[in-house]
This record gives structure tokens, sequence and C-alpha cells, in this order.
């Protein structure tokens, strides 16, 4: 590992906190529980999903110990469809849903525009309490017999053929649906209407751009997430036939509703990973992100064409063979975006200078498995190839390296990159760097055995499998374990910093875009002034000159003072 | 290069200058720089709610298409026994009450305090006579066993002459009974868009009253529309909604 | 200096707030009501094909008589008449799309 760094902090041993910021400005939990400040709100945020990561992951943890033995001897095979149900439905809806977004998309979003706050606080507010309510209702759900039929709830299993939970869980769907609708609603208003005087579009952080990309998708695709929910609802409890057969109803009605959103709820998922990403590598490179255009667009891209491949998540399920045509061409087209994202991520490596840090490692974490997940994706995308692939373990291997790989991996990538601007403090360095790696050789270890058993034909969700598959089983249960304690780390070592970080001081990484130019932790209203943005975003060469510009303003002062004295 | 964006680590209280009440009404919020532009933001927001709910019924629109191109002649049959009187009516009533929402916000543009009072309680009055027709609608059909789930008959299409009013009208053919039980199909649908669209009515309603409260002490006739506009904007949505739902289950096909 | 620039934000110009006269809103309310008429009466002759043609053709009139006038798009901003076109773009792909699989499955296996 290179001991090159861009880290420059101030001087500890004079170093403060600043004394007024959006943590000191106002004590007590009601100020935290009724606030408007989208920082606040982005802590608790924060907490919430980190509770739910855990939760979540605790049933990883119960899947993979399962899957260690080919028997179902854990735990009943009815018990192991609830537990990787509620995984399902806890990972994706209470945590990747709105990891970035709602943490740090709420944080930062304001600040990068040079805004004071988001368009709608107190809609920003109510977004968290119906987070917070469809967590309940999930943890309800789990305590009060769990649901198992999936975290797709696929029709008509889940309307007529299961006595589970599948109300509840429905309605904590619907209410955190609900969250995430107001949550980009919020965000596409904000950046819209919000922006500081020569903030354009085209000198908004591609950060920015991601999580326009991943709102549209939001307010557009969740509605009829909804909607599938109560016509489940209603089918369970009256029993009108929409989707059942002996009625003259269709289950594939539920699929293709449920798919409408659930489908570009993965680009949901990825696009605010893919904007940390670029603010990662292109400060970590020293370098202007290589094709800004390009990559702004393919986020809108994304979105766009993200609605119309929905049906290839129902290659087997009875769809006409044109439609497996239509949504098979469709699905090629949207790789292309993503792809294009890559490559100018590593246009903008190449000849950067590049250092190490735990963000970095996170991101680079980030392009190679996000490429090997999405590379698969094409595979699965391919109805040929699907028709073999589908509902076995190439699937779970495919998802997971694009949404723990590449999105968890961005997460956290995010997560270290900004915690010296949330905290004031800096993280732990080698720790940090050795959790990365830990994270990474834990994941491999995990998912990639899961390619190999899902061309090998060993199905998806099933507690008992064949014996030939034990031994690849084994080492994915072995790098979960591995895996676990990567995740561990930087909740004890965060929490650490907290007390005992390094004081960050304004900008450590000497990164470009305004959060780097206020203090951390920010003031409440973010700027004492409105900043007027007039250099284009990642202008390394701007910010040289800022610098210049403060130091020659210090030594002046320093002068001053010298000769009055 | 600026320096507004320098920092001053610890500065004061960004609102300790006192402003003038002009330039800074009390409903002016402070992240806002100006009225313009608050008002300019919260229109944006109600039209990306208004998205939110074109695709919320979009699914119920979806599903209805799929099911009348499979069961038209259940979906004929089902829809003579909805009163066209009474959905004409309805029609009128809501259209009506979406004239008087926009006379509402002319009336509020053009600091017309009573007329605004006047336009939104016709408005509310209006709804409640939707809501009440509807009433009498679903009565109806509760009588006639015609909801799905809860004791579904299929006596009224399997035997036409068992129901002398619609037979009287339509002269209907007695259907199979496989393709009668499909009416249930199409009754569900009814009762679930015609169902949403009515709650989406009683949220308006009930924020119209809140409205006409708001609107007596002139809170909306000061220069501050937005919430009357934003307002109005989603009342006529109501209206679109109904405006599609009207043809598509009551008018399928009247002719004999 | 803390002072703050009310300076608004650069994209929303100086768009005029346009207050509709009611002698539009009279007309357009006149021409609904006729529509309305004029959709249920259609219903009552045999057009075959073009019944639900007809029907869905005055009730898209209808709504952008609605949408144009009452809700004031005619005269709103770019951004506005963005907003409602991705709205039912959105809204079309989803009943095309998943409509081309149905009416296709009757086309049989190839």
């Amino acid at each position: 590992m290179s001991t090159n760094t861009i880290v420059s902090l101030p001087d500890q041993s004079t170093a403060r906190i600043p004394k007024t910021n959006f943590i000191t400005k106002e004590n007590g939990l009601l100020s935290w529980l009724l606030t408007g400040d989208h920082k606040r709100i982005a802590i608790l945020y924060l907490i919430s999903i980190t509770f739910f990561f855990f939760i979540g992951g605790a049933l990883a943890g119960l899947i993979r110990l399962e899957l260690l033995t080919p028997q179902s001897d854990l735990m009943a095979t009815d018990t192991y469809n609830k537990v990787f149900t509620m995984h399902g439905v806890v990972m994706i809806f209470l945590f990747l849903v709105p990891s970035v977004p709602a943490t740090l998309g709420n944080f930062l979003i304001p600040i990068m525009l040079g805004a004071k706050d988001l368009a709608l606080p107190k809609i920003n507010l109510l977004s968290w309490y119906l987070y917070v309510v469809g967590g309940i209702l999930v943890l309800y759900t789990m305590i009060s017999g769990g649901v198992d039929t999936g975290w797709t709830f696929t029709t008509p299993l889940s309307t007529h053929y299961v006595n589970t939970n599948v109300m509840s869980t429905g309605l904590a769907v619907f209410i955190a649906g609900f969250s995430s609708i107001f949550t980009g609603l919020n965000f596409i208003v904000t950046i819209h209407k919000m922006r500081c005087p020569g903030m354009t579009w085209f000198r908004m952080p591609l950060f920015v751009w991601a999580h326009y990309a991943a709102s549209i998708l939001m307010v557009l695709g969740t509605p009829v997430l909804a909607i599938a929910i109560v016509l489940v609802a209603l089918e369970r409890t009256v029993g009108i036939g929409v989707f059942d057969p002996t009625k003259g109803g269709d289950p594939l009605l539920f699929q293709h509703l449920f798919w409408f959103y659930s489908h570009p709820a993965v680009y949901i998922m990825i696009l605010p990973g893919m904007g940390v990403i670029s603010e990662v590598i292109s400060t970590f490179s020293r370098k202007r992100v290589f094709g800004y255009t390009a990559v702004a667009f393919s986020s809108v891209a994304i979105a766009v064409f993200g609605f119309f491949v929905w049906a290839h998540h129902m290659f087997i399920m009875g769809i006409s063979n044109y439609a497996m045509l239509v949504f098979s061409l469709l699905t090629m087209l949207v790789a292309v975006p993503s792809a294009i994202k890559i490559f100018n991520w590593t246009f903008t490596l190449y000849k950067g200078s590049i250092t190490f840090e735990t963000p970095m490692l996170y991101a680079f974490g980030f392009m190679g498995l996000f490429t090997i997940g999405g590379l698969t994706g094409v595979f699965l995308g391919t109805s040929g190839t699907d028709i073999h692939l589908t509902e076995t373990y190439f699937i779970v291997a495919h998802f997971h390296f694009v949404m723990v790989g590449g999105m968890l991996m961005a997460f956290l990538a995010g997560i270290h990159f900004w915690w010296p601007k949330i905290t004031g403090r800096m993280y732990p360095e080698k720790i940090s760097q050795l959790a990365a790696v830990v994270t990474f050789i834990g994941f491999n270890f995990t998912f990639f055995p899961q390619f190999i058993l899902g061309t090998l034909g060993m199905p998806r969700r099933y507690a008992a499998y064949p014996p030939e598959f034990q031994v690849l089983n084994v080492f994915s249960t072995a790098g979960a374990t591995i895996l676990g304690v990567g995740y561990l780390l930087p909740v004890l070592y965060l929490t650490w910093s907290l007390k005992y970080g390094e004081i960050a001081g304004n900008n450590p990484w000497q990164a470009t875009g305004l959060e780097w130019q206020i203090q951390s932790p920010p003031l409440t209203e973010n700027f004492t002034t409105i900043p007027i943005m007039d250099h284009e975003a990642y202008d390394y060469e701007w910010l040289e000159n800022q610098t210049l510009t403060n130091q020659n303003l210090e030594n002046q002062k320093a002068k001053e003072v010298a000769s009055v004295g | 290069m600026s320096d507004s964006t320098a920092t001053v680590n610890g500065a004061p209280e960004a609102h300790g200058i006192p402003h003038g009440h002009e330039e800074h009404p009390a409903y002016l919020r402070h992240h806002f720089a100006s009225v313009e532009q608050q008002a300019d933001t919260t229109n944006f927001a109600m039209w990306l709610f208004l998205l939110t709910e074109i695709m919320f019924f979009g699914g119920l629109f979806t599903a209805y298409l799929i099911y009348r191109n499979w069961y038209y002649p259940a979906f004929v049959a089902a829809s003579h026994q909805l009163n066209i009187f009474w959905g004409t009516a309805n029609t009128g009533v809501l259209i009506s009450s979406s004239f008087t929402m926009a006379m509402g916000v002319w009336c509020a543009e053009t600091r017309r305090k009573s007329g605004l009072v006047l336009c939104l309680v016709l408005t509310f009055v209006l709804g409640l006579v939707f809501l009440g027709i509807k009433t009498i609608e679903y009565s109806e059909k509760v009588e006639k066993h015609h909801v799905p789930g809860f004791h579904y008959s299929v006596q009224a299409f399997t035997n036409p002459a068992s129901d002398p009013e619609t037979y009287k009208e339509y002269k209907d053919k007695p259907m199979p009974l496989d393709m009668a039980r499909h009416t249930e199909l199409y009754f569900f649908l009814y009762f679930a868009m015609t169902g949403m669209h009515a709650l989406h009515m009683i949220i308006g309603i009930a924020i119209l009253g809140f409205m006409i409260f708001r609107a007596r002490a002139g809170a909306y006739t000061t220069g501050h529309v937005t919430f009357v506009e934003n307002f109005g904007l989603y009342w006529h949505f109501v209206d679109i909604v109904w405006i599609f739902l009207f043809p598509l289950l009551y008018l399928i096909s009247r002719h004999q | 200096m803390s002072e703050i620039t009310h300076q608004p934000a650069e994209n929303h110009g100086e768009h005029e707030h346009h207050v509709t006269p009611p002698i539009v809103y009279i007309i357009v309310f006149a021409i609904l009501l006729v529509c309305t008429g004029l959709t249920v009466g259609a219903s009552y002759i045999e057009m075959g094909v073009f019944n639900p043609i007809v029907a869905l053709a005055i009730g898209v009139f209808k709504a952008t008589l609605v949408i144009l006038f009452f809700m004031g798009v005619k005269y709103s901003t770019k951004l506005t008449k963005l907003t409602l076109g991705a709205g039912l773009f959105t809204f079309l792909a989803l009943i095309f799309m998943t409509l081309s699989d149905y009416i296709s499955r009757a086309w049989g296996r190839w």
C-alpha cells in the first residue's frame, strides 16, 4: 500500500471543532425529532438504516449458517423461507433504497448546490417518520410470525396459498415507499429550484446528477408498487379474483406491476452509489471526471431506459415470446450507460495522481465488482441463457455483486469520504483500509462461488440442496463470516472516531465542491452568505488558486500582527 | 473568485439582521431567497406529487384495459348495471366543481375574499353532492349483490330477465356462467377505481373545509395564493381521473 | 459580512404570473358539459371498434381542456409542461408495454 496521501489536516495541537455547528446548535431529543435541518435528518436516517442493515445482516448470517449443510437441519424449510424473505425486504426497502439518498443525499445536496436546506424540510422530516413506521411494521412482522413469500410477493402464492403476514409486510413496504417518494420529490424540486447563482446544471457535482436521476425513478416508479400492494391486499382480504386464475384473473399482472417498480428500484439503489464513486475517484486521482457530460447524461439515460426493461424478471413466467424478445433487446440497451460510466471513471484514473485512502479502496472495489455484476446481468438479460440461470444461485450472485459489491461499497466509500465533513473528525485510516480489504476478500469468498453454484444448477430459496454443492456453500459461508467482520469494523472505529478522531478541518481531502469550502461540521444554515458559483465542477486549478489566495491572506494577516506587535 | 465562498468559523447567526416586512413576509420560509422562489418551488412540488398520482392510478387503468380486452361481453353486461343518469350527473357535478375551483383561484389572485369563500363553499358542496350520488350508486350495488367477495351474484347476467329495470333498457342475452363470473372482475375494478377516486375526493373535501376556514380569515387574498392554486391543481387532477373513469366504466357500450 | 443576497434561483427568471380571465373558464366549462353529453350520446350509437376510440378521444379532449385552462398549463413554465409530459409518457409506457405482452400472447408461439 502506498504511503502517499493527499490528506491535509490542520495542526492538531491547536485545531478545534467549530463551537457553532448544526450539532451544537440546539440540544435535546425534541430538537432532533422535530428538526427541519436536512443534516440532522440525514443523521437520523443514518442511525436507523444502520440498525436495519444489521438486522438484515443477521438474517443473512442465518441463511448462510443453514446452507452449511445440504439438509434443512438448522431450521424448518418454512422458517428458512421467512428468513430469506425478511432478509430481502429489510435489505432492499429499509437499507439499499434509502442508503445513500437519505443519508448522504440529504446531507450534501443542499450544500453542493449552495442552498440553505432542501426545498421542503417538513416533507423531509415526514419522510423519515414514514421510514421509521415502515421499519417498525417490518419488525412487527418478524416477531409475529414473519412472511415467507420471498420479497417479490409473487402471486398467487402471496394472495392465496400462504398464511403468513403478507398484509403487515405489504403495509410496511407501502409506507416505506412513500418515504422514498417524498425524498425523491424533495430532491427534484431542490435541484431545479434551489441552485445558488452561477450553479448551472453542468456545474453541479455528478453526485447531484445521479440523485436527480434516481429521484425521477423514485417519484414515477414507486406509486406502481403501491398499487400492486393494494391489489394484493384486496385479493387476500376480499378475494376479488384480480390475480386468481380460477376467477379469470392473471397472476402475471401482479408481476408486471411489481417489476415495473422493482426494476427501476435497482437503479434507484445503484445510481446514488455511482454518484459517490464519481466524487471519490475524482478526488483521489486529483483529476476532473473524464467526460462530465457523458456521465451526467448516462445517469439520466439509465433512469429512462430503466423503465422499459422490467419484464426481464419474468422471462420464465409466461409472458409472450414477442415480449421476451422486446424486453431482452431493451435490456441490452440499458447496460450501455452503466458501461459508459465505468469507462469514464477508468479514463479519469488514467494519468491521475492516485492515492489509496479508504474511500478510494472502496471505489476500486466498486468498479471491479460492479463490472462483474453488470456483465453477468447481460447474461441474464439474454432470454436464452436466462431460462437456465434464472431462479438459481447465479441470479443471487449477480444481484449481490451489484448491490453489495457495488452499492454497499459505494455507500461505505461515501460514509468514509464525507465523515470528516459530517462529524469534523477523521476516521482512523489504517484500520479502515484494513476493513476495506477484509470486506473485499470476504465478499469475493461469499459470492463468487455462488456464480458457480448457479451454473451447476443449485436453485435459489432452497434450504436443502444436493450434497455435491456443499463445498462451494461452505466456502460461501466462510466468506460471509469474513464479510461480517469487515462490516462490523467500521461501526466500531467510526463510533470511536467521534471522540478520538483527528480534527479534520474544512477540506482534509483538498477536494473541490462547495461542501469542502465550509466548516466541518457545517453550520445549520450551511452558508453564512449564499455562494456564487463561478467555476466548473472538479476544477482543481480553481482550488489551487483558492488555497494560494487563502495562504496569502493568512501570511498577510501574520505580517500585520507581527508589524503591529 | 468570490469571497462569498470563504467561510468564517463560528459565524454569527445569519438572521441577526432585521428584515423589512415587505421583503420578508411572515409566510416566507427562511431557506428561500424570495417569495417567488417559494411559490415556484411549492407549485413544482405539487406537480411532482400529481405525477405520483398519475402512476398510482396507472396500475388500475392497466388492470382495467387487460380485463376489458379479455372479458368484453362480461364488461358490457356489467356496465349496463351502472345507472347512466347518476353517472352523467356526477360527471356534471365534478366538472362544475372544477369550474368553481378555478374561479376560486381567480378570486384569490384578484384578492376577492368573499368571492373566494363563495367559490370554495360551492366546490365543497359539489364535492359532497358527488359523494352523495356515489353513495346512492354503491348502495344499489350492495342491494343487488354486485359487491365482489361479498355474496356476489351473477344472476342478473345469467338470467337478465331477473333484473327487469336493466333488461327493459338493454335486452341483454343470457350469458354462459363462465363469462358471467367475470363480471365480478368488472365490479372489482369499478369499486377499486371509483373507490380510490372517492378517497381522493374525501381528502380534497377535508382540505377544502380547512381552506374555507382560512379564506374567511383572509389568508389567501393578501397576495399569498399558492395554497389555493396548488390545491386547485390537485382538485382538477381528481376531476380528470373521473373524466376517464366515466366513459371507461359507464359508457362501454350502451347500444342495443 | 452576513448578508443574504435576495436573489431567486437562477433558472426561474421573470415568469409573469398569468391570471386567466373568468370568461375563459366559463367557455371551457360549457365545452366540457357539451362534450359530456356527446360522449354519452356516442355510447348509444353502434360504431364497432370506434366506440372506445371515440370515447377515449373525447375524454382526452376534455382532460386537455382542464389541463390547459383550469390547471393553467397553457401559461405555465416550460418546466411544468415538461414535468407533465414526463408523467404522461411514463403512464403510457406502463400501459402500452404491459398490454404488449397480453396482446402478443394471442399470436401464438412464433
